[in-house]
């Protein structure tokens, strides 16, 4: 059969099982949406390219496969740099396969060509400038196989126009790449017998899981094994849901804004069980603070995360739902009756702040919504205090249930993922929390959720302002307020209303609850503006530089 | 002629026009530093070969394992017994 690069394409995505993807057209890959056209997968057509990009990334986040987002070169693929970024970031699968001038033309500053695989090589797990149509017949296949194999990651697959055009005599598809295998690492079983006598033996020992669990879909084995040794378990913002928010060995999240008996507790462990962290500064506060009476045991799939930050007395490199699975059977059960008094003691003594009494305050209102929603529902946060506030007060009960911009914080992030998790689910709610500030950031993608109708429920805890700017400049700049209070504030209903999404306000008199319960219940997408306080500070917080324990906020109300 | 203080990285990595941004570009975005590179394709064309002169420091582990992780690099080792001498003649040559 004779194809062009373009079929070709198409033709390997559709093998890979590939369903949805989400883009934009434009002159330099026209052809690709040619072929299209003629095939089986649906698109999504996005109204900014990162909103595609993040599109995907609710898809992959979701589903734990790579998703695909297509782009034009030059302003379509700069569109789309920080969803790639974000994705890097957060070890996200994804592949993006962009258009990109005529391979004759590449270097002569033609129309829309920006040099996408310079500007993409810090951003990706790995990057593909095609020069042949035959060369994509290997590219593609390889394209997922690294975007999902051992820690997953974007990968740019650039395609210039008349790469995509070339034709090609086929006798034969390639394979697609296989489902995620396994790391192929073979995990050193002394390593894991010793870390399994280490945790027998330490008097309190201390899980500290983030996204690596998630990735490995490992959670069912995590819980068995906190749940056997009786070890409590702390969380960074990306391994949130792996444990039910209500285990009682559940000490929630970990480091900036983490519990205050959780950041105490970090001080009082003997044994730091890092499984599918990274040590990032925001988990970790002052790194030479962090655990220091602890040995530390050092899980990852990414061998360069062990001593990049904190040097381990034992790693292992591996996936961690297969170290966890040969390590059960090797540490006994136990009550750890002691360990577990001494933190219920200081959960007593330093209990999460609750703010109670008016029903006003967000976290009021997010526990309300998750107390309304569906078990399984799907939550996207923007980013701001609105996402901490989501962090610490929504009761998660799965993994793969919080989508959020953990290592990039990038604001614009929660719409368009909702949209992704909304198509990739189409029988749960989605919800998208998001602040007066970061809903502008992707606003057009209301449109996009017009056309689809799906299931999401935006929400808006609009304070009218950048809040956790905000906040920063109370805190640590003496008050020094700029560019954070917006100087007018848009009617979000209204607008909503105006792409055709009914919209509500949850703000102008009525019952709270009652407008909540309609906003979620309703059939198709939904907004609703909910006015909150315009200076509540999310608490406690570790000031930056300072170690976890340094923490501030919360102490007046937590006696 | 050795110097201590320093030591030689070798790379094996496939011979195509961006490998080289993606190494350099590593060095650079990890703030590694980075005191001399050579580089000559080996072979049938399809492979280079790299030396990169380091300082051997405690960062080193991180500059080896991240190299380890380019899809371009297919082989790491380290030359702490070479003779640093080349790049020495080459700063020389280009009057450095
Ligand atoms: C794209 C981007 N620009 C700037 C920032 C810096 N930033 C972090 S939080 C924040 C304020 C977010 O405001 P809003 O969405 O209203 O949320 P709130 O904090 O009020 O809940 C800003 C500007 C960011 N994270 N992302």
């Amino acid at each position: 059969m004779k194809v062009n690069g373009a079929e070709i394409t198409i033709k390997l995505l559709e093998r890979q099982g590939i369903e949805v993807i989400s883009g934009i057209p434009g002159g330099a890959n026209l052809p690709l949406y040619d072929a299209l056209s003629k095939s089986s997968i649906r698109h999504v057509l996005a109204r900014h390219e990162q909103g595609a990009g993040f599109i995907a990334q609710g898809i992959a986040r979701t589903t734990g496969r790579a998703a695909v987002c297509f782009a034009t070169s030059g302003p379509g693929l700069t569109n789309l740099l920080t969803a790639i970024a974000d994705a890097k970031q957060d070890s996200i699968p994804m592949v993006a396969v962009t258009g990109q001038v005529s391979y004759g033309l590449v270097g002569t500053d033609a129309f829309q060509e920006v040099d996408t695989y310079g500007l993409t090589i810090p951003i990706t797990k790995h990057n593909f400038l095609v020069r042949s149509p035959e060369e994509l017949l290997q590219v593609v296949p390889e394209a997922f196989r690294i975007a999902e194999g051992g820690r997953p990651g974007p990968v740019v697959v650039d395609i210039p126009k008349d790469v995509q055009l070339g034709m090609v005599e086929l006798e034969a598809w390639p394979e697609p790449a296989a489902a995620k295998e396994k790391s192929h690492v073979e995990i050193c079983m002394a390593d894991i017998e010793q870390t399994a006598t280490l945790i027998n033996e330490a008097k309190k020992p201390l899980l500290y899981i983030g996204g690596g669990i998630v990735h490995s879909n490992a959670y069912r084995a995590l819980r068995e094994f906190a749940g056997k040794n009786s070890i409590p378990v702390t969380s960074t913002l990306m391994g949130l849901g792996c444990l039910r928010g209500d285990d009682p060995l559940n000490l929630g999240m970990v480091g900036m804004h983490g519990t205050r008996y959780t950041n105490y507790l970090l001080n009082e462990t003997d044994l730091l069980l890092a499984f599918g962290v990274r040590f990032d500064d925001r988990a970790t506060g002052k790194v030479s603070g962090f655990c220091r009476n602890a040995r530390i045991v050092h899980i990852d799939i990414d061998e360069a995360e062990i001593n990049k930050i904190r040097k381990a007395d034992i790693s292992i490199t591996g996936d961690i739902g297969a170290v966890l699975g040969k390590m059960l059977p090797l540490v006994k059960r136990d009550e750890r009756k002691e360990w577990i008094t001494q933190i219920e003691s200081m959960k007593a003594a330093f209990p999460f702040f609750m703010p109670s009494g008016s029903g006003r305050h967000p976290i009021e209102i997010i526990k309300l919504i998750g107390s309304l929603a569906p078990e399984d529902a799907i939550i996207t946060t923007d980013v701001g205090q609105h996402q901490m506030w989501v962090a610490q007060g929504y009761p998660f009960k799965l993994p793969r249930t919080l989508l959020t911009s953990g290592g990039l914080g990038t604001m614009g992030f929660g719409l368009p993922a909702a949209i992704g998790a909304a198509i990739a689910n189409p029988d749960k709610r989605v919800i998208c929390f998001s602040g007066d500030g970061s809903i502008l950031m992707n606003i057009q993608e209301l449109a996009t959720l017009a056309d689809l109708q799906l299931n999401v429920t935006v929400a808006v805890l609009n304070n009218g302002h950048l809040g956790l700017v905000r906040q920063q400049q109370e805190m640590f700049y003496d008050g020094h307020y700029i560019a954070s209070e917006f100087v007018t504030n848009p009617d979000f209903a209204m607008i909503s209303r105006g792409f055709g999404i009914t919209a509500y306000d949850a703000g102008r008199g009525g019952n709270m609850e009652e407008v909540l319960r309609q906003a979620l219940s309703h059939s198709g997408p939904a907004f609703v503006n909910i006015p909150i306080p315009p200076k509540e500070n999310v608490i406690p917080i570790v000031p930056p530089g300072a170690a976890n324990h340094d923490m501030v906020g919360g102490e007046t109300y937590e006696r | 002629m050795k110097d201590k203080d320093s030591v030689i990285i070798e790379l094996t990595v496939q011979n195509h026009a961006g490998v080289m941004s993606h190494i350099t570009g590593l060095f650079s975005r990890r703030a590694f530093n980075l005191e001399g590179i050579l580089c000559g394709r080996i072979g049938d064309g399809t492979r280079s070969r790299m030396y990169l002169l380091v300082n051997d420091d405690d960062r080193l582990e991180q500059i080896v394992k991240q190299l380890q992780k380019l899809y371009d690099v297919l082989e790491v080792s380290l030359k702490y017994d070479y003779d640093q001498s080349v790049f020495d003649r080459l700063s020389e040559w280009i009057g450095g």
